[in-house]
């Protein structure tokens, strides 16, 4: 029974390692507003969500295993407090960080529209820090590690994955390689020293323009034609 | 809708805001106007629709009816007033708040009835005068609500209403997005020049105020001329007021006109025809409305395709930043109207133009790509001929002055 | 934003009709509401979302709607009820 629940760990470990791969190049895909393998924009987006949702599943199989697994001595608070573990506590502990990690993005992912695009993006880049984490627990942690199976596995994960990173940090990643990026317009940030020391420039309070003239605003507004007359042939100078 | 060749009787140049102005001189405005008369905000209300008061900042809302919105939230009401003026071809809030800040002020006190503060809103250079008189009008008395100054940015968006609410909130003028009314939120934006014509109204009455106008559109407006006359500057008249009246208040035209820009640079390019009635009814055939009261005169000679695509470049430049297709669309917008302009023709270039303006119509948090839009629109309409002509290398304003 | 989605009856009875609001401030142009409602909504030059008619959706189109509101990455699609003329300064 206990080497059941030890092969179990073992397994839902790497098929969590896995799917998280997958997980992470759907989630690139789907950032790039692609349609890939035929499906698609929308299902690629839900077959990231799916997929994630299964590596939870997994992922809470792997450690609910490890909970009950007597060699393995996890106690609970394991599960939320990294590298406190008695069985290698480090490797442990990039396990216990990627699964906490894990659970904030999921969380946050289902949250989002509670918590704002803003909150869950952020948040959501974690993932390129949970990923690694995770591969390397699998790697440090594990009896099986050195074996050739679990090198194997771990080595075409990670070429998917630099695979992927290496294509979102592409030029030719945007399907609008030619859209402008928004950001504020800096002339609208407030100032950082309100300029409150100007005397003499504005208006000339107290003095009333002249009766009879219409009154003129203290800098009045460029006349527009004059100001490229050099340039145009047609221009409102050479007119008067 | 208004007869092009009859105005009605109000419809002239008079100076009510600007007549004899105090400029900060809180005695002389005292002596002149006297005090302000006490009323509650329902009372303020009444007057205000009595009048038929609308917004002076551009888009000509009824005051009563955003008035009635804040007051219908029930919570402590913001009250700003937006003296930012973002539009370059405008100046006529800045000689208000010159030549007549006792009465900006006064209306200011008007809507802030019953609310904790209020926010005078204006580019920072014209604070330091401003804080001295709201001192003296603390020490007077006659600032029941605490005035708070927040300083404008220099920026063609930084006077829309959801951008005002942000500033004065701290963060920056941009605007946001309307599925939420901002006086739903509790925030009242009025343009400085609305406050000061409801602080006459307060002591003349809504009579007094309907003298000037049509039946419609009652009232004084402050214009601000500019382009091809004599002395540009700011001009007050009645709504309706021939256009003719208002170039020649500025010193007549210095040449003859090709056509008139009304309403700013988000507003529309119409003939000049100096009988014209500068009024929303007489406007709306071409797309315009009197806006802020920007008359640009445009000269014989003067390429209006050559400088409406310099304003759709600045205007390109003024976008906030915030939503796609103004981001994308007005440079675009605006490099394919100067090619147009340029005369580096090539085949479908109006069309482009006009879907171009099209695409971007309503696609924003704020109307900045609807305005850029309807000003192109209405070139295209006004500048046909020139377009034409410009497609096939040649430039009618050029030839027509040589 | 519970009150913009609350459905409201207007006159004569008829259920209110619901119509799209783009975030702009938000949207980014990732094509997924284009996608789930290529019968209201194409794509511009750069990807962002232009509607085909006036943004009102026709009862049968509710589903695919609230869909495409729900996968927005940007949050900035809703689907509110018919309201008079915004108000604007």
């Amino acid at each position: 029974m206990t080497d059941a629940l030890w092969y179990f760990a073992r397994g839902s470990g790497v098929v969590s390692l896995v799917l998280l791969t997958v997980v992470v190049a759907l989630g690139i895909g789907a950032r790039s507003g692609r349609t890939a393998f035929g499906l698609p924009r929308f299902a690629v987006n839900l077959l990231h969500r799916n997929a994630a949702l299964l590596a939870v599943v997994f992922l809470a199989g792997h450690v609910v295993s490890l909970l009950f697994d007597p060699y393995a001595q996890l106690r609970v608070f394991d599960l939320v407090l990294p590298f406190a573990g008695n069985y290698r506590p480090v490797w442990q502990g990039l396990g216990t960080l990627a699964f906490d990690l894990l659970l904030a993005i999921v969380i946050t992912s289902l949250l989002r529209k509670r918590l704002g695009a803003r909150v869950w993006r952020i948040v959501h880049w974690l993932a390129y820090l949970c990923w690694p984490v995770a591969l390397l627990h699998g790697l440090g942690t594990g009896s099986d590690n050195g074996t050739v199976w679990l090198w194997t596995i771990s080595a075409l994960c990670t070429l998917l994955v630099v695979a992927a990173v290496g294509w979102r940090l592409a030029p030719s990643f945007s399907r609008f390689p030619e859209r402008a990026r928004r950001h504020i317009n800096p002339r609208l940030l407030p100032a950082p020293t309100p300029a409150l020391t100007q005397p003499g420039t504005p208006s000339q309070p107290g003095t009333p323009p002249q009766p009879g003239t219409p009154p003129q605003p203290g800098t009045p507004p460029p006349a527009h034609f004059g100001a490229r007359a050099s340039a145009q042939p047609g221009s409102y100078e050479e007119v008067r | 809708m208004t007869s092009v060749a009859e105005a009605p009787p109000g419809s002239s140049v008079e100076s009510r805001l600007l007549a004899d102005p105090a400029g900060t001189r809180l005695d002389v405005h005292l002596t002149q106007h006297g005090r302000l008369p006490a009323a509650d905000l329902t009372q303020v209300i009444g007057m205000a629709r009595d009048a038929g008061l609308t917004g002076r900042g551009g888009a000509g809302f009824p005051l009563w009816r955003k008035l009635a919105a804040v007051a219908a939230t029930n919570r402590p009401a913001v009250v700003i007033a937006n003296g930012a003026e973002g539009e370059p071809a405008s100046g006529k809030d800045k000689a208000l708040l010159a030549y007549a800040p006792n009465l900006v002020l006064d209306g200011l006190q008007l809507v802030a009835a019953g609310a904790r503060s209020a926010v005078l809103y204006v580019p920072a250079s014209a604070h330091p005068a401003l804080a001295r008189l709201l001192d003296q009008r603390r020490s007077a008395g006659l600032d029941r609500v605490p005035v708070r100054l927040v300083a404008a940015p220099d920026a063609f968006v930084a006077g829309e209403e959801s951008a005002v609410a942000s500033a004065v909130a701290g963060q920056g003028a941009v605007p946001a997005d309307k599925l939420v009314r901002i006086t739903d939120a509790g925030t009242l934006v009025q343009n400085v020049e609305t406050l000061a014509h409801l602080a006459m109204i307060a002591r003349y009455g809504p009579g007094w105020f309907r003298a000037a106008g049509t039946y419609d559109e009652p009232g004084t407006f402050l214009a601000t001329v500019s382009g091809a006359v004599a002395s540009p500057g700011v001009v007050e008249a009645g709504y309706g007021v021939a256009l003719g009246d208002l170039i020649a208040a500025a010193g007549g035209a210095t040449a003859p006109l090709a056509a008139v820009l009304v309403g700013g640079y988000h507003g529309a390019w119409v003939p000049a025809d100096p009988r014209l009635p500068v009024s929303r009814a007489a406007l709306t055939p071409y797309g315009g409305s009197p806006g802020a009261g920007v008359i640009m005169a445009l000269p014989v000679g003067a390429c209006g395709l050559v400088e409406t695509a310099r304003i759709a470049g600045y205007l390109a430049e003024q976008s906030a930043g915030q939503c796609g297709p103004c981001v994308n669309g007005l440079p675009r917008l605006a490099s394919t109207l100067s090619d147009l302009a340029a005369r580096r023709a090539r085949p479908g270039l109006p069309a482009e133009v006009e879907r171009l303006a099209r695409l971007v119509t309503g696609r924003g948090a704020c109307r900045h790509p609807d305005g850029t839009a309807r000003l192109i629109h209405s070139a295209m309409r006004a500048f046909h001929a020139d377009a034409t002509a410009h497609l096939a290398g040649q430039c009618l304003a050029e030839r027509s002055h040589r | 934003m519970s009150h913009a989605e609350t459905t409201r009856i207007g006159r004569g009875q008829e259920p209110a009709s619901r119509r799209l609001h783009v975030d702009w401030t938000a949207c980014d142009g990732r094509g997924l509401c284009a996608e789930l409602l290529p019968e209201l909504l194409t794509e511009d030059d750069w990807g962002f979302p232009v509607a085909r008619g006036d943004m009102t959706v026709p009862p049968a189109l509710e589903p695919a709607a609230r869909q495409a509101v729900d996968r927005c990455p940007a949050l900035a699609l809703r689907l509110v009820s018919e309201r008079p003329a915004p108000a604007s300064s």
